[in-house]
C-alpha cells in the first residue's frame, strides 16, 4: 500500500497539521516505507480473533455524576495563551 | 563530596537514616554534580532551590522521626510527568513554558514519602523516539563512551535524560516512562537497571499522554534492589485513572535477594539477534519456540501507537495551553500552531495514526493490529503456563552512535523489536546490565514476567545482577 501527496495533504488537514507543498512527496515516501513494513501483518491468521483493545481486564468503575473538583478558574486559566475575565479568549469562528 | 553521588539509593537511605550526613548534604552534592554535568544535556529544567528546600524540610521531618521510606533522597524527573509549577513539556515546543498547576499521581507519591526533585529530565519529544534526538531541546549524550574513542553516543530513548542522570550519577534514581521500550532501552544502553510494571500499577493521571493503552511508568536506578524501593513509592491505585488496577503494592524490595531456585525460566528462540557473543548464542541456541507472533509485533505496535497517540495529541490545538501560532482563520491558527509546535517525529506519527484511523483503513489496519496484538498476548499467556518468566536480550544491540539512524524510521524503530510486546500485552519488564560488549559498552538482559508478577523479577533481577557482578561505571569525561 503506499500513499501518493494528495493522500498525505487530505491527512494533514484531518490532523490540523500545516504542511508545506513541497514536503508532501517526502513525507509520501516515509509514510509509504513504514506502510510496506506493516504490510506483514497480513501474513497472521486473525480470523475469529477478538481484537484487543486493552491490557486491563477488569471492567472501567463508575462513579457518582458529582463535581470532584473545581471553582478554580485562575488555575484552569494559568496557561491559556490569552484570557479575559476568567474565559479563554479564542479566535472568532463564527462570522 | 563526590562518595555522595556515587551511593546507591540504598546506601544512601541507610546513611541518612544512621545521621552520616544530612539530605542537604546529600542533595548538595547531587546539585553540584547536576551543574557540572551540562555536557551531557540531561536535564532540561535544574530546580536547585526547590531541591534544597525539600531538602532542608526532609532533615527537619527526619529530626522530628517522621521520615518517610524516600525521605532526603535527591531524584529526577522525566520531564513528560506533569510537577506543579515546574515547566513540564514533554520536550516539545508546542508545551513551551507549559507550568501545570497540579502534580501527577507518582510524583505526588514520591514526595509524599520524601523525597526531593532535582530538577526535570530530557527525553524523546512525547516520548516518540528510541535516540533521544526528537527532544526539542536536542539530544542527551550517553556517559559510556566506546573504549578509546570520543564518539557521542545516545543513551537510548525516549526516557535518555533519566537513564544518563542515573548512570552519570546525578541523581539517585528517576522516574521515567515505557510505552514501547522507553525505559528498558535506555536501562541497556547505559547498564542501568530499568522495570516496566503491569499495566494499571503506576497511575497514569498527570503524565502527559501518548498511547494510553501501552504507557506505563517506573524507576530506573543503578540496583535492582533501588529500582524495587521507587516503585514500592510511585505505584498504587489511584481513582483519578480508570485504568489504575485497585490491587495492594507489594514490598518489592523484600522480593530482592529471595532464593529463585525452582523457578523456571524461558529463553524465547524468537529473541535471538545477529553478533550475540558465543556464551549468549549457546544459551539462545538451546532456547524455545514459544512466541511465534513476536515479529509481527512492532508493526503491530506501530499502528496502534500512531493511532493513540494521534487522537491524545488533537488536544494541543493553541486555545488552552501551550503555544499559539498566527492564521487568517481558525482551521489556520490550528494548522500553522501544530506545525510550529511539533517536531518531524510527532507529525510523523500524528499523520500515520490518523491515516490508519481513516475510513476505508481503519479495518484493515487498525483493527487488524487489535487482532495481531491479542495474538501475542496469548503467546505469552501460553508460555507463562510453562515458565514463570522470560529471558531476553533487552535491544538488538549496545548504544549506537548519535545520528546513526535518525534519517530511516523503520530502523530506528527496531531498536524496540525487543520491548514492544511486552508493552502490547501489558506485562511487566525489567532490563539490567548484564556485561559489557567489545567496546566495553553495556548490554541489557531483558526478564518479562506475569502480570502483576514484578515480584519475581526482582527476585531474579537480584540474583543475575549478583552473578553477573557488573559493577562498571562510565568513565567520567564531561
Amino acid at each position: 500500500m503506499s500513499i501518493d501527496a494528495a493522500t498525505v495533504r487530505k491527512v494533514a488537514r484531518l490532523a490540523r497539521i500545516a504542511e508545506p507543498e513541497d514536503r508532501l512527496e517526502p513525507l509520501a515516501k516515509e509514510l509509504s516505507g513504514i506502510l510496506d513494513w506493516i504490510e506483514q501483518l497480513s501474513e497472521v491468521d486473525t480470523d475469529g480473533v477478538e481484537p484487543m483493545t486493552s491490557a486491563v481486564h477488569t471492567p472501567l468503575p463508575m462513579r457518582e455524576d458529582v463535581v470532584t473538583e473545581g471553582g478554580d478558574p485562575s488555575r484552569v486559566l494559568a496557561n491559556a495563551p490569552k484570557t479575559v475575565n476568567n474565559f479563554f479568549v479564542v479566535p472568532k469562528v463564527v462570522e | 563530596m563526590s562518595e555522595l553521588t556515587s551511593l546507591t539509593l540504598k546506601a544512601a537511605l541507610d546513611g541518612l537514616a544512621a545521621k552520616s550526613f544530612s539530605s542537604a548534604e546529600l542533595t548538595k552534592a547531587h546539585v553540584a554534580a547536576v551543574e557540572s554535568a551540562r555536557a551531557l544535556n540531561a536535564f532540561v529544567v535544574e530546580t536547585p532551590e526547590k531541591a534544597l528546600e525539600m531538602a532542608k524540610a526532609s532533615d527537619q521531618r527526619r529530626a522530628r522521626g517522621e521520615a518517610g521510606p524516600l525521605d532526603g533522597a535527591p531524584l529526577g524527573i522525566k520531564d513528560l510527568f506533569c510537577t506543579e509549577g515546574v515547566a513540564s513539556t514533554a520536550a516539545s515546543k508546542i508545551l513551551g513554558g507549559f507550568k501545570p498547576t497540579y502534580e501527577s499521581t507518582v510524583t505526588a507519591n514520591l514526595w509524599r514519602d520524601g523525597a526531593v526533585m532535582l530538577g526535570k529530565l530530557n527525553m524523546d519529544e512525547f516520548a516518540m523516539g528510541s535516540s533521544n534526538e526528537t527532544s526539542a531541546y536536542g539530544p542527551v549524550v550517553n556517559p559510556w563512551r566506546r573504549q578509546g574513542s570520543n564518539v557521542q553516543l545516545t543513551p537510548g530513548g525516549s526516557s535518555g535524560g533519566s537513564a544518563a542522570a542515573v548512570a552519570a550519577g546525578l541523581c539517585l534514581g528517576a522516574t521515567a516512562t515505557d510505552t514501547g521500550g522507553s525505559i528498558r532501552q535506555p536501562a541497556a544502553f547505559t547498564g542501568t537497571v530499568g522495570i516496566k510494571p503491569t499495566y494499571g500499577r503506576c497511575s497514569r493521571w498527570g503524565v502527559v499522554a501518548f498511547a494510553s493503552s501501552l504507557d506505563q511508568a517506573g524507576p530506573m536506578a543503578r540496583t535492582v534492589e533501588d529500582a524495587a524501593i521507587l516503585l514500592q513509592s510511585m505505584a498504587g491505585h489511584d481513582p483519578k485513572d480508570s485504568t489504575s488496577l485497585p490491587v495492594e503494592t507489594p514490598d518489592f524490595a523484600a522480593f530482592v535477594g529471595k532464593s529463585v531456585k525452582g523457578l523456571r525460566i524461558g529463553v524465547p528462540k524468537e529473541y535471538r539477534v545477529e553478533g550475540m557473543p558465543a556464551e549468549i548464542e549457546a544459551l539462545w541456541q538451546q532456547g524455545i519456540d514459544c512466541l511465534p507472533h513476536t515479529k509481527y509485533a512492532l508493526p503491530a505496535y506501530y499502528i496502534i501507537a500512531p493511532a493513540e497517540a494521534s487522537s491524545n495529541l488533537a488536544r494541543y490545538d493553541g486555545m488552552r495551553f501551550g503555544l499559539r501560532a498566527d492564521g487568517a482563520n481558525l482551521t489556520e491558527i490550528y494548522e500553522n500552531t501544530r506545525a510550529e509546535g511539533f517536531g518531524n517525529e510527532v507529525k510523523r506519527r500524528i499523520l500515520m495514526g490518523t491515516y490508519v484511523l481513516s475510513a476505508g483503513y481503519y479495518d484493515a489496519y487498525y483493527i487488524k493490529a487489535l487482532k495481531v496484538r491479542r495474538r501475542i498476548a496469548d503467546d505469552f499467556e501460553q508460555a507463562f503456563g510453562k515458565v514463570d518468566a522470560l529471558l531476553t536480550p533487552t535491544a538488538p544491540s549496545a548504544a549506537f552512535q548519535l545520528g546513526e539512524n535518525a534519517d530511516d524510521p523503520v530502523a530506528m524503530y527496531l531498536n524496540d523489536i525487543f520491548t514492544v510486546t511486552v508493552n502490547l500485552a501489558g506485562l511487566p519488564g525489567m532490563s539490567l546490565p548484564a556485561g559489557l560488549d567489545a567496546n566495553g559498552l553495556p548490554l541489557g538482559l531483558q526478564l518479562i514476567g506475569r502480570p502483576l508478577d514484578e515480584g519475581t523479577l526482582f527476585s531474579l533481577g537480584g540474583a543475575i545482577e549478583k552473578a553477573a557482578d557488573f559493577g562498571a561505571k562510565p568513565q567520567k569525561w564531561w
